[in-house]
């Protein structure tokens, strides 16, 4: 009898300022949330109604059309999204390597000591560079580069265009899928890897059969953080892309995305139609960015089941 | 709580104008906005204005278009633009707006050409034709022809525009659409075009960006930047078969023609003979009647005596920022535009 007395806990009475704190504590984070989620809707809501007079005149067609003409208000959104997709992807593809090889570099083979310190502060410091001082060091160093490449190659000797574009948006998002790979790879159970060791695998196999294959679902989420950040870049991209409405004939053409057309030439539209086309083309950016998070949580929904 | 977001717009909603006026710490702080073009010389005018009066503007340069929309919406006391109001622009607005012009600038054909020494002539066809990606290399014989003793070399042509919608594009284009019919049919004018070929930059300084980058560049930019970036630019063909250099004289001689009664005209391709071809004014835009929304009459006054030393004491900034200061009939155009601005009825200026 005693030792239950001696175990069982002081009596507790029932507090209703706790229970009220309590809901209030609960009724605020669902608050905070559910703002957050009427604001996308809000904003989504606005570019629906604005874009109704361009949807009305223009049909369909506004999304495979080629000419973007605002003296005779024709207005077609194919160049810019093809752009917009291009650079994205093609700076995606250049990414990975470095982006996988920093990861794993400061995740697997050099997680202590201060050159990992070092590299993993450098890193996080070129995602916080603002996008706009990214777009100036391109247009003075990159371009000269890229123009002496095309002289050598035999294209026309622009220096800016999509592959510029591309090369910009690689640099700026590595650190994006960079970082949370190194943070997953390092969480990466011990004893997995020790089992793999004490069976004679070297760091390499240990690395390809057992490190990735974990970690394969968040590094894709990683890519996916790379490429959203990639499809909305503005500064960096109007800067070095050309600023041309034409398709892109070929990788080192000039092109424009989306986001570029918008900060161009929103503040001159004097006509209703022509706002009214930029707003729909900014809702086609919103719808883009939609889709590819939902195909890319699918991707890696399939990959983590597996 | 979506209501209660929506009624944080509080304040007095039915009357901008005394938002504005509350905002703007009463009558003696006047706001503005709209062409970046003219932008430098507003800040120096308003600048010696304020030394002078005490009284302070505020001009945001957020572009022509910009500032007919907040002229519009009665958030600014004035706007000004590189193009008088379009048709859709005036029936949104309603009510007759006074276009005063402040002053002109020339736009120039820079281009990035190393090893020519001497200055470009460039004929209107020339140029159209060149933008238009008809020529494709400097020693086509369309401009050797007119550059005679001129050693082209066989660099292709790299065109540069602007990637923003911008008066300059809007003067130049005109320009183009009066010379040239197939421009005129395609792509025609406007602050924001489809251009046929080109890189774009991004404002003045984007354009002069790429032609000082890019061998064998060509664009057209304002005589400003030009000047102030010691960059190469053409003379051009006017009207009377005169190539002139741009400058500011030959811009102040462009603008001297008869100008109508609303002083809504075009500069481009001017018929005085030793005018530059490719020039523009850019107007101050106020309401004719000055009594909307509360508007206190103190406001209106102010306001209307601002544009009338701008156009008088003011005009003797324009030369030292290169741009042509208005002719003694584009002053007196403007004064009587000015002395039509009303009160309630009754005339603002005496």
């Amino acid at each position: 009898m005693e030792i239950v007395r001696k175990v069982l806990p002081k009596k507790v009475t029932f507090s209703y300022k706790k229970a009220r704190l309590e809901t209030a504590f609960k009724r605020t984070l669902l608050i905070t949330a559910l703002l957050m989620l009427m604001i996308a809707v809000g904003v989504f809501f606005t570019l629906v109604i604005h874009s109704i007079p361009s949807f009305r005149a223009l049909g369909v067609n506004f999304f495979w059309s080629k000419t973007w003409d605002p003296v005779s208000n024709v207005y077609g959104a194919l160049p810019f999204l093809l752009g917009t997709l291009i650079t994205s992807f093609l700076a995606l593809i250049i990414s990975i390597p470095f982006s996988y090889a920093i990861a794993i570099y400061l995740g697997e083979y050099n997680t202590k000591g201060w050159l990992s310190g070092l590299l993993k502060n450098i890193v996080e410091l070129v995602a916080a560079v603002p996008s706009v001082i990214y777009g100036f060091w391109a247009l003075v160093v990159l371009v000269p580069l890229v123009r002496s490449l095309e002289s050598k190659i035999g294209v026309a000797p622009y220096g800016v265009g999509i592959f510029t574009a591309s090369l910009v948006l690689a640099i700026m998002i590595i650190p994006y899928a960079a970082s949370l790979g190194r943070e997953l790879i390092r969480m990466v159970p011990s004893a997995l890897k020790e089992g793999a060791y004490s069976l004679g695998a070297t760091r390499y196999e240990v690395l390809r059969h057992v490190v990735l294959p974990y970690t394969k679902s968040g590094l894709l989420a990683g890519l996916l953080l790379s490429l959203g950040r990639a499809l909305g870049e503005t500064m960096a991209v109007t800067m070095v892309i050309g600023n041309t409405s034409l398709l892109p004939d070929s990788i080192f053409a000039p092109g424009n995305t989306m986001a570029s057309v918008i900060a161009n030439e929103f503040t001159e539209a004097d006509r209703t139609l022509y706002l009214s086309a930029l707003i729909e083309l900014g809702l086609v950016l919103f719808l883009v960015t939609l889709v590819i998070n939902v195909v890319g949580k699918m991707i890696i929904k399939r990959f983590s089941n597996e | 709580m979506v209501c209660s977001l929506i009624a944080c717009n509080g304040g007095d909603n039915t009357t901008p104008g005394k938002m504005a006026g509350n905002a703007s710490g009463g009558d003696k702080t006047l706001l503005g906005a709209g062409s970046t073009f003219v932008y430098p010389l507003f800040s120096k005018q308003f600048s010696e204005y304020n030394k002078l009066t005490g009284i302070k503007v505020n001009y945001q340069s957020i572009g022509s278009g910009g500032g007919i929309l907040q002229l519009t919406n009665k958030t600014v006391d004035f706007g000004d633009s590189d193009a008088p109001l379009n048709e859709e622009q005036t029936q949104k607005i309603g009510v007759p707006v006074l276009h005063i012009p402040m002053c002109s600038g020339a736009v120039v054909l820079s281009y990035n050409l190393p090893t020519v020494k001497d200055t470009l002539k460039l004929t209107p066809d020339v140029i159209a034709n060149i933008f238009l990606g008809k020529i494709k290399a400097w020693n086509d014989p369309q401009i050797t022809s007119v550059n005679a003793g001129v050693q082209l070399p066989n660099t292709p042509i790299v065109v540069t525009h602007r990637s923003d919608g911008s008066g300059t594009t809007n003067i130049f284009t005109t320009y183009l659409a009066k010379v040239n019919t197939t421009w005129n049919t395609k792509p025609g004018k406007g602050s924001s075009i489809n251009w046929p070929i080109g890189l774009g930059g991004k404002g003045n300084e984007g354009v002069a960006g790429l032609i000082k980058q890019t061998p064998g560049a060509i664009g057209y930019i304002e005589l400003a930047y030009a000047i102030q970036n010691k960059m190469a630019f053409a003379k051009v063909q006017n009207k009377g078969g005169n190539f002139i250099t741009p400058s500011v004289a030959s811009t102040i001689a462009a603008g001297n023609i008869p100008l109508p009664a609303d002083a809504k005209v075009s500069l481009t391709n001017t018929d005085a003979a030793d005018g530059y071809p490719i020039s523009g004014f850019t107007w101050a835009l106020i309401y004719k009647e000055q009594s909307y929304n509360n508007r206190a009459q103190d406001r209106a006054t102010n306001l209307v005596k601002l544009l009338w030393w701008n156009i008088h004491e003011g005009q003797q900034y324009c030369e030292g920022l290169h741009y042509a200061p208005l002719s003694t009939s584009a002053v007196s155009v403007a004064e009587a535009i000015l002395k039509s601005a009303t009160y309630n009825g009754k005339p603002i200026l005496q």
